[in-house]
């Protein structure tokens, strides 16, 4: 045993807070505590310091109780269900996101993430039109008219506008904020208006009507009206002339359309403008992603079965119905009859009815902290806090992924891990699932 | 003792030993196949069944982060195959992208054991391992896009070659690559301002240097370091009527060099407008035959759904224009671009029609089948489970002028398919999907049945309709090991990671670190992958090639 002081510090960390992922962090840890982070923002920050507040103790129906009998538990509730549901794993690292679609796959449960009640409405309009982009490099390197709409970066995305948007240089762009135009669009003044050149307010739920006004304007039509949403013409008129004016255009928007009336058919919208202004100049756009990791998940579960969220393995394959599987619909028509919540917070989050279901049924909470879905859960299983306590690997907003180091250590074993002694219990639960071997061959 | 497996009284076709149907005993020890068994083993009785070595496909789109846009922009194509769970399998869903799983056991289920992807963005390399980690059954690698790295450009035009061959080096070592992929050089740096090039020698806007240099330069890279498969080249202009003018430049600008030109159909058009269009099989061919420094896969067009996928963001913008089709656009910091438009071949379309014809004009006049193999450019020609239709099309001249009758009418007067009555042999199948593409690919212990070669055998009911032959395969071997019976998957494998081994350059650090901090938005630290993220791995030795 060693009782000298250990000081190190800890180079190139990515953050897990949102989906800016900056992965330039300088953790200082002092005898396995989190002492100071460089680099980081304010939401980032919060995150490393204060990661041993709050922590989750293992227990089954509130009592104390070892790790290894709350998996057991878990299983046993996971093995019986009939229509389970896993969720949440936004918090936490490709390998954990891989184990829990095996889990699901294995059990037959409805999968979704917390993509469900932010963005997937976009990745619905995605699905619809497709969607011009590019990585946040290319706005660095290139942008020169940069239009936020429904977003606010500045609180939600700190550092978003000085790494890749706003004030950054790079390859065709040295002047950095010289060099651009910056727009914000949205129902309401926010600290993302004070860093545009141009703040236009529209009225509330007027998206989609703004969006098809611009591209009628971008296809030469003229419109026999004074104003639209709230704004006057002319003002769509000249911000149509900028946008195609602009050697390299980019639209974020963020969830103040895709949770507004019209949802997807917004970004429809959005994203067709986006389209026509091609015929132009390069325009392209992309949503401001990303609580956590929430990007990943989307990834991992895309290829393995093919679909972004709300996927339904009950008949042995992977079917998707936002609507029949998306988790708030589930729960608030009271379908399923477990649920394993990892790595987020459910009910803290969710509609009342959505939550008073979650209370109602057998359920198990995976997380580092205590939450809402803790303090209610039957089975409580604390993890090692994924880019904090384990190492894994997180996607950036742009869908680029990068590296999770583990900086400190956890007493708790990692999502990933538990997710797979889960499935071994599960496993041994079900003797009939063993792989079925061919008859043995002759032998000679 | 390990398990060891004998392979009794089946008829061996090995193109690289020159065995032609012969009727041979096969012994597999370790995941290897010996010249005799040490002890008791296993019998698997062929009597009457063809064992060919594993299939190769040395240009698929399987795994990258382009591939897994291309699933989650098309909910609509994965419910035309749903693949339920099976104890120790996993479920998935197909057909034009299928998700990972499915992916592996499909190959498998036809006898493909090695697989290549064929475009990974450096940056997205990390993804595209994960991915590949997720595909089980076959043996695989992938090819880093280096046409329009900007990087490479700036070096070019300071003219310092040295330089981009250190580059290179860092990126294949620090990303575990198998390859280096050009996609229409110079006209993907273009499109990031929504422009493209039209001709070798056309300037790349702020960089001044030319799709020519790029070609030039890169392929004398590849050469330096000795890697196993030759540099592979999307030309410029892909699908554009016209373009075998810019294909057949692009052969000669590197007269004397190894090189793969991929999806060569896709370039092989005459023509003005898609009026007018032409096969220029003919002449791509008569150069291909002069020239034995290249090969080609084809890109076959298949009739049916396909899902296109390039990091030729130029064409694809084109294409979603000409089809109104959804349009998927990725342009990636530093590097390359990609897109994505869903899109179908119909029998009854001309242009359609005459692309299929044009594929197999490319593989029945290509003389040598020792450098054509068999590709769709999965899933850009339409998906890989169409291949044994293919093999069906290439051994079956009877079947072909059926189907030319089926398609569109104008065809028949548009291309020398009625006249080329040649009929691919089993033995030149053989070639074509595993002896020839292993060594194109420098693989020497794949696409053949000699001792030391890797244990990956298919065996088929030899059937007069070739397609229900080769769909599903009665046995597969993967490293010696039965893992599929009767076509279907029995027990999953992981299959390794094949990667080139070039040494590091660490050198390069210091002047990379600064380039990265101006232009990507990932710290230089986080951008290799360590080989523990490869948990199955297999590392190819570079050096002059074979």
């Amino acid at each position: 045993m060693t009782v000298a002081k250990e000081m190190r510090v800890v180079k190139d960390v990515t953050c897990p807070f949102c989906g800016v992922t900056c992965d330039d962090l300088e953790v200082h840890v002092e005898d396995g505590k989190i002492r100071d982070v460089k680099n980081a923002c304010v939401l980032g920050k919060d995150t490393f310091l204060h990661h041993l507040e709050g922590l989750a103790t293992p227990r089954i129906d509130g009592k104390p109780a070892s790790i290894e009998a709350c998996i057991e538990a878990a299983a046993d509730i996971l093995a019986r269900a009939k229509y389970p549901l896993i969720y949440g794993l936004d918090s936490t690292e490709l390998h954990a996101h891989r184990k829990a679609i095996e889990l699901a796959d294995l059990i037959g449960a409805n999968i979704d993430h917390t993509s469900s009640v932010c963005h997937a409405p976009s990745l619905q309009a995605v699905q619809t039109v497709g969607i011009p982009s590019c990585t946040v490099g290319e706005v660095k390197n290139r942008a020169d008219l940069v239009i936020f709409w429904g977003a606010n970066p500045a609180e939600a995305h700190p550092r978003h506008p000085t790494r890749y948007s706003v004030t950054v240089k790079g390859m065709f762009t040295p002047q950095g904020r010289k060099d651009r135009t910056v727009i914000h669009i949205d129902v309401r003044r926010t600290p993302t208006s004070r860093m545009a050149d141009t703040f236009i307010q529209i009225k509330p739920h007027s998206d989609y009507e703004v969006f098809s006004t611009l591209t009628a304007l971008v296809n030469g039509h003229d419109l026999d009206v004074s104003e639209v949403g709230g704004v006057p013409l002319q003002e769509w008129r000249d911000l149509v002339e900028v946008m195609k004016g602009a050697k390299f255009g980019i639209l974020y928007w963020g969830m103040g359309l895709t949770m507004t009336r019209g949802k997807y058919l917004n970004v429809v919208a959005l994203l067709r403008l986006c389209q026509e202004l091609n015929r132009f100049t390069k325009f392209l756009g992309a949503p401001l992603r990303g609580h956590g990791n929430v990007v990943g998940m989307a990834q991992v579960l895309t290829w393995q079965t093919g679909f972004p969220f709300a996927v339904n393995m009950s008949r042995g394959y992977p079917r998707f119905n936002p609507g029949e599987f998306s988790v708030a619909d589930l729960l608030g028509r009271g379908e399923v009859d477990a649920a394993l919540i990892i790595a987020a917070d459910a009910i803290g989050n969710f509609p009342a009815k959505a939550a008073q279901h979650l209370k109602s049924i057998p359920l198990i909470a995976v997380d580092p902290k205590e939450s809402e879905t803790t303090k209610v859960a039957q089975v409580v299983i604390p993890a090692a806090q994924a880019a904090v306590a384990a190492e894994g690997v997180a996607y950036r907003m742009d869908h680029i992924p990068l590296p999770l180091k583990k900086v400190v250590d956890s007493p708790y074993p990692s999502d990933r891990e538990i997710l797979d002694r889960i499935i071994a219990r599960v496993l041994a639960k079900r003797p009939d699932d063993g792989a079925k071997r061919a008859a043995p061959l002759p032998r000679g | 003792m390990a398990s060891a497996i004998r392979i009794k009284g089946g008829r061996v076709y090995d193109p690289l030993h020159g065995l032609n149907g012969v009727v041979k005993d096969l012994c597999v020890e370790d995941g290897k196949i010996v010249q005799e068994c040490h002890g008791a083993a296993e019998v698997i009785d062929a009597t009457n069944l063809v064992i060919l070595p594993g299939g190769v496909d040395i240009h698929t789109h399987i795994a990258s982060p382009a591939v897994n846009a291309a699933r989650g922009l098309r909910p609509e194509d994965h419910r035309l195959l749903c693949c339920p769970r099976k104890p120790g399998l996993r479920s998935g869903v197909g057909f034009t992208v299928p998700s990972t799983f499915t992916t592996g056991y499909l190959y498998a289920q036809l006898g493909y054991t090695t697989v290549m992807e064929a475009a990974t963005p450096p940056i997205g390399t990390r993804h595209t391992h994960e991915e590949l980690n997720d595909i089980p059954m076959v043996d695989k690698g992938c090819y880093l896009l280096m046409g329009n790295n900007e990087f490479i450009l700036q070096y070019l035009k300071s003219g310092d070659l040295e330089k981009i061959k250190r580059y290179v080096a860092w990126l294949l070592h620090s990303l575990k690559g198998f390859g280096l992929k050009l996609v229409n050089p110079g006209g993907v740096e273009q499109w990031k301002y929504g422009k493209d090039v039209e001709g070798l020698d056309e300037k790349v806007n702020h960089f001044d240097v030319t799709p020519r240099q790029i070609l030039q330069a890169l392929t004398w890279v590849n050469e330096e370091l000795g890697l196993p498969h030759s540099i592979h080249i999307h030309a410029n202009r892909l699908g554009v009527p016209g373009n075998y003018q810019v294909t057949l430049e692009t052969m000669r600008a590197l007269e004397g060099k190894r090189v793969h030109m991929a999806h060569v159909q896709f370039h092989s058009y005459g023509g003005e407008d898609y009026v007018s269009f032409t096969s220029k099989a003919k002449e791509m061919a008569d150069y291909i035959n002069g020239h034995p420094n290249v090969t080609v896969d084809v890109g076959q067009v298949v009739f049916g759904d396909a899902t296109t996928i390039t990091a030729d963001g130029p064409w694809q913008y084109r294409l979603h224009k000409l089809t109104k089709n959804k349009w998927y656009n990725l342009d990636v910091e530093v590097e390359t671009g990609s897109g994505i438009v869903p899109y179908t071949y119909r029998e009854k379309n001309y242009v359609n029609a005459l692309q299929w014809a044009i594929g197999l004009e490319t593989f029945l006049l290509i003389k040598d089948p020792w450098r054509v193999f068999l590709s769709t450019d999965h899933p850009n020609g339409g998906p890989f489970l169409y291949y044994p239709w293919i093999i069906k099309l290439l051994m079956d001249a009877e079947f072909r002028s059926q189907m030319l009758k089926r398609v569109h009418k104008r065809v028949l007067s548009h291309t020398m398919l009625p006249h080329l009555s040649r009929e691919y042999s089993l033995y030149e199948i053989a070639i074509i999907t595993r002896a020839g593409p292993a060594r194109a690919l420098g693989l020497r212990n794949k696409g053949h049945l000699g001792p030391g070669a890797d244990a990956d055998i298919a065996i088929y009911v030899d059937a007069k309709d070739k397609e229900e032959m080769f769909e599903r395969a009665a046995y597969v071997l993967k490293d010696g090991k039965i893992v599929v019976r009767d076509g279907e998957v029995v027990e999953s494998c992981p299959g390794r990671t094949i990667f080139a081994e070039v040494p590091g350059d660490d050198d390069l650090l210091t002047e990379l670190r600064d380039k990265f901090e101006k232009y990507y938005t990932v710290e230089i630290g986080n951008f290799p992958i360590p080989l523990e993220d490869l948990p199955f791995h297999q590392a190819v030795p570079t050096g002059r090639p074979v």
